[in-house]
């Protein structure tokens, strides 16, 4: 999960309070996933439990201090070194979808995909403007902020591909007959497993 | 509302005619206002380069009428077809199109010269030009030796030299690789904020996101718009532009 790991690589920069710790996230992320302070708790203390964070001193404010141990510095590492694991395409909304908008009758899949462009397209323009207000960045917060608009950027332009792409393999299907309704199948399905063939 | 700077006013066109006559495009009624840009979008074929040679008087329509600034080319002869482009209207295509022999300077002076502009005249409007796409250090750098992105932005400083306000622009990222390509798009965006207008062609999303409107083109036929909106969420909530 990357805001346990977020946290403890921050950690790896020096020992934080749980409010300084949701600061110092919030200002490498530009606010785009906000954590409220029960959560950063939560997450210390469950780092704490698993050996990657040390609880230290308070100070005269009665702030509690956390320190990353040598089993977090690892695992800080293990993660910048690790790629992260994508949810694959079966597990898609939109890809399921049009997988099941594709079996049934009556549905005009063009419109489905042009509603789906279409609001894809109205994101990726309100995030190239979010761009367009920084020219260049001028600090590293505002290059936090312009990979993170610049992921946003690119996920939704894989959308639109992905539709483009779609759109034509379901033209070229119609044609060849393959994309027709998927009649609901009235053979009742068999419960269990599949029986064995019986060896001698 | 003020006068278009550019309108299609149920355009269609055709070539051959009767049974193997081939629509390339068909009723396309479309408006282009000063500080506008409308990106067209649509599969190979489907008639977007045709609109765009359509727009700048370079092809007559087989029917329907096109107005640049209020003028009606159908009413201009090939002698004043072709001052309208020069004055009007700036192209800018994939591969540049500059001439390799003629400086930045001259590349982008070289519509204002062609109708008739004095030297000292069409050198100070092609440094202001220059200047808009920060490129006036390079103004007497020959193409080769600018980079892509360098080419591009003289060639959209072409584009708007002097009274030229209407940019049709083809592709204009195509040969750029990506980061350059959002520098020229960021050009080409704050030509068109500063009072220009125009029609930006593509197949590439990201590009299409920096105009005001995307027009969706199939067999011909304009079969979706969208207009750029008042910003609502821009990221998740919290973000800091929200």
């Amino acid at each position: 999960m990357s805001v346990r790991q977020s946290l403890l690589a921050i950690l790896d920069q020096g020992p934080c309070y749980g409010y300084q710790l949701r600061a110092e996230f919030d200002r490498r992320t530009g606010g785009t996933w906000p954590l409220n302070v029960g959560q950063i708790y939560q997450t210390l203390d469950r780092l704490e439990r698993d050996g990657l964070v040390a609880k230290g001193e308070s100070d005269r404010e009665g702030r509690a201090y956390y320190e990353i141990t040598d089993a977090g510095r690892e695992a800080v590492a293990s993660w910048l070194s690790s790629p992260v694991e994508r949810q694959t395409a079966a597990r898609d909304e939109l890809a399921i979808k049009l997988a099941v908008a594709a079996t049934l009758p009556g549905v005009d899949l063009a419109s489905v995909i042009q509603v789906q462009r279409t609001a894809a397209l109205a994101l990726l323009r309100d995030l190239t403007r979010t761009k367009d207000s920084i020219e260049e960045p001028e600090s590293p917060e505002d290059l936090a902020y312009l990979l993170l608009v610049d992921a946003q950027i690119f996920q939704v332009d894989g959308e639109l591909r992905w539709l483009d792409h779609s759109e034509g393999r379901l033209a070229r299907a119609a044609a060849a007959g393959v994309a027709r309704p998927l009649p609901i199948n009235t053979e009742v399905p068999k419960r269990g497993r599949p029986a064995k063939a019986v060896q001698s | 509302m003020s006068t278009p700077l550019l309108r299609l006013d149920g355009v269609a066109m055709q070539y051959g005619k009767g049974e193997a006559s081939v629509t390339a495009l068909s009723g396309i009624d479309l408006e282009v206002q000063r500080g506008e840009l409308v990106a067209v979008m649509g599969a190979s074929g489907s008639g977007k380069s045709t609109l765009l040679t359509i727009a700048g008087g370079l092809t007559a329509p087989t029917a329907g009428e096109v107005t640049v600034g209020g003028i009606f080319l159908s009413t201009l002869a090939a002698k004043g077809l072709a001052q309208m482009r020069r004055r009007s209207v700036g192209f800018v295509f994939q591969d540049f199109n500059l001439v390799p022999s003629l400086t930045a300077l001259e590349n982008v002076t070289l519509p204002l010269e062609l109708d008739g502009w004095r030297g000292i005249a069409a050198r100070s409007a092609g440094h202001d030009a220059l200047r808009a796409v920060e490129l006036d250090d390079r103004a007497d750098a020959y193409p080769d030796d600018l980079s892509g992105g360098q080419q591009q932005r003289v060639a959209i400083a072409r584009a708007v030299v002097g009274e030229r306000r209407l940019i049709l622009a083809d592709e204009p990222t195509g040969a750029l690789d990506s980061t350059t390509g959002e520098l020229v798009m960021r050009m080409l965006r704050r030509r068109i904020d500063a009072g220009a207008g125009g029609i930006l062609v593509t197949h590439d999303s990201r590009h299409a996101a920096w105009a005001d409107r995307i027009v969706f083109l199939r067999d011909g036929r304009i079969v979706d718009g969208t207009r750029r909106e008042a910003p609502e969420q821009l990221l998740v909530s919290g973000g800091r532009h929200v």
